[in-house]
């Protein structure tokens, strides 16, 4: 095949959502056999290892977001039925969470508090910008709730659902080691507190290395904390005066 | 046929809560709602169909890989991040850590009186 004629063929290729969509699915099974190939170390996230492989993707083949979109958006989409389908494991395990319905409440309330005053806390006393400390403060919630939020109060939408993926990859690392600090072996404590501070995450990683209660829990306290947020935040960071 | 049942049950429950989302204004996403309107319908059924269950439990097997593409989006911002950079680092870790050490701490200390369930030790073993 000559030169002009591969040209061509990529110019086609590029436009197309098909070669993105594709480029995705490849990435995040080569991140996937990367991640058990060490072992299954929480410091390397496959999403994040997707993520770094798909940008340097883009910036070779000097794309553009939007254009890398177009064949994302429909594993983009499958977000919003993911989401509902937490109902599932909620339901099957409804009796537990009507058991324990008054803790979940209150140490999701506890949980909400210190992510926003610590958020908001440790950035104004790092020097960051008004900007960046409004769009950090709601980076324990999940990205569509977050970004809402920080639209509200002046952030950056776009860039908070960064610092939400960035906090979910956290989470997961973190999550583990906290656990064993403290001591902490109830998997449905421990799920829940992966959904209150790491919700999607939290939620992916509690099913697939701690168990299905905790998935179920991770997946409440997920909710729960976008709800309560939506709720609880603007007057808490109203109370740093921002 | 049942895996399109499910699907359409997902996507329906989802369009329910967008639609009760913007008749209501509230200030949470249509697909938060949904999961509400779908635990709604599974109490009132009294059981999972098949179907559902295996659409919904296959998506959910692979929840990380959907959170790619929005994730990728973090390269439209590379100039702002790099002004906070370190703010931005230290904030994310101490934040987090924090907020995973009081929830942790807040609910065992809420749940220490409750009955432990011998399914645990089992989920133990294989964390």
């Amino acid at each position: 095949m000559s030169v002009p004629v591969l040209d061509q063929l990529w110019v086609y290729l590029s436009a197309s959502p098909l070669l993105h969509l594709l480029v995705t699915l490849l990435a995040f099974m080569a991140a996937s056999y990367l991640n058990r190939l060490l072992g299954g170390t929480p410091f390397l996230h496959p999403v994040v290892l997707t993520i770094v492989m798909i940008i340097a993707f883009l910036m070779l083949t000097d794309t553009d977001y939007a254009t890398y979109f177009e064949g994302a958006q429909f594993i983009h989409f499958l977000l919003g039925p993911a989401t509902v389908a937490l109902a599932i494991p909620l339901y099957d395990y409804r009796e537990r969470v009507r058991h324990m319905l008054v803790p979940i409440l209150l140490s999701c309330v506890a949980g909400i508090v210190t992510a926003v005053t610590s958020a908001v806390g440790v950035a104004m006393l790092m020097g960051a910008s008004r900007e960046i400390v409004l769009t950090l403060s709601p980076k324990s919630v999940t990205s569509p709730i977050a970004m809402g939020i920080a639209e509200k109060l002046g952030g950056i939408p776009s860039l908070a659902a960064g610092m939400v993926l960035i906090t979910g990859s956290l989470g997961c690392a973190l999550g583990p080691v906290v656990f064993r600090l403290l001591k902490v072996r109830d998997p449905s404590v421990q799920g829940f507190t992966m959904g209150v501070a790491a919700h999607g995450f939290g939620t992916a990683y509690s099913f697939s290395s701690i168990g299905a209660v905790a998935g179920a829990f991770a997946g409440l306290a997920m909710g729960l904390t976008g709800l309560l947020t939506a709720f609880i935040l603007p007057p808490l960071v109203h109370l740093f005066g921002l | 046929m049942p895996l399109i049942a499910g699907m359409s049950v997902l996507l329906g429950c989802q369009f329910l809560g967008e639609i009760l989302v913007h008749g209501f204004q509230l200030p949470v996403p249509g697909p938060v709602v949904g999961m509400v309107v779908l635990l709604v319908g599974l109490m009132i059924n009294g059981r999972v169909p098949t179907g559902l269950r295996t659409s919904g439990e296959g998506l959910l097997r692979h929840l990380t890989l959907l959170f790619v593409p929005a994730g990728v989006g973090i390269m439209v911002h590379f100039d702002l991040i790099k002004a906070d950079f370190w703010p931005i680092v230290v904030t994310l870790v101490v934040s987090t850590a924090l907020t995973l050490a009081v929830t942790a701490k807040v609910m065992s200390w809420l749940t220490r009186s409750l009955p432990r369930d011998p399914r645990d030790d089992w989920q133990e073993e294989r964390s």
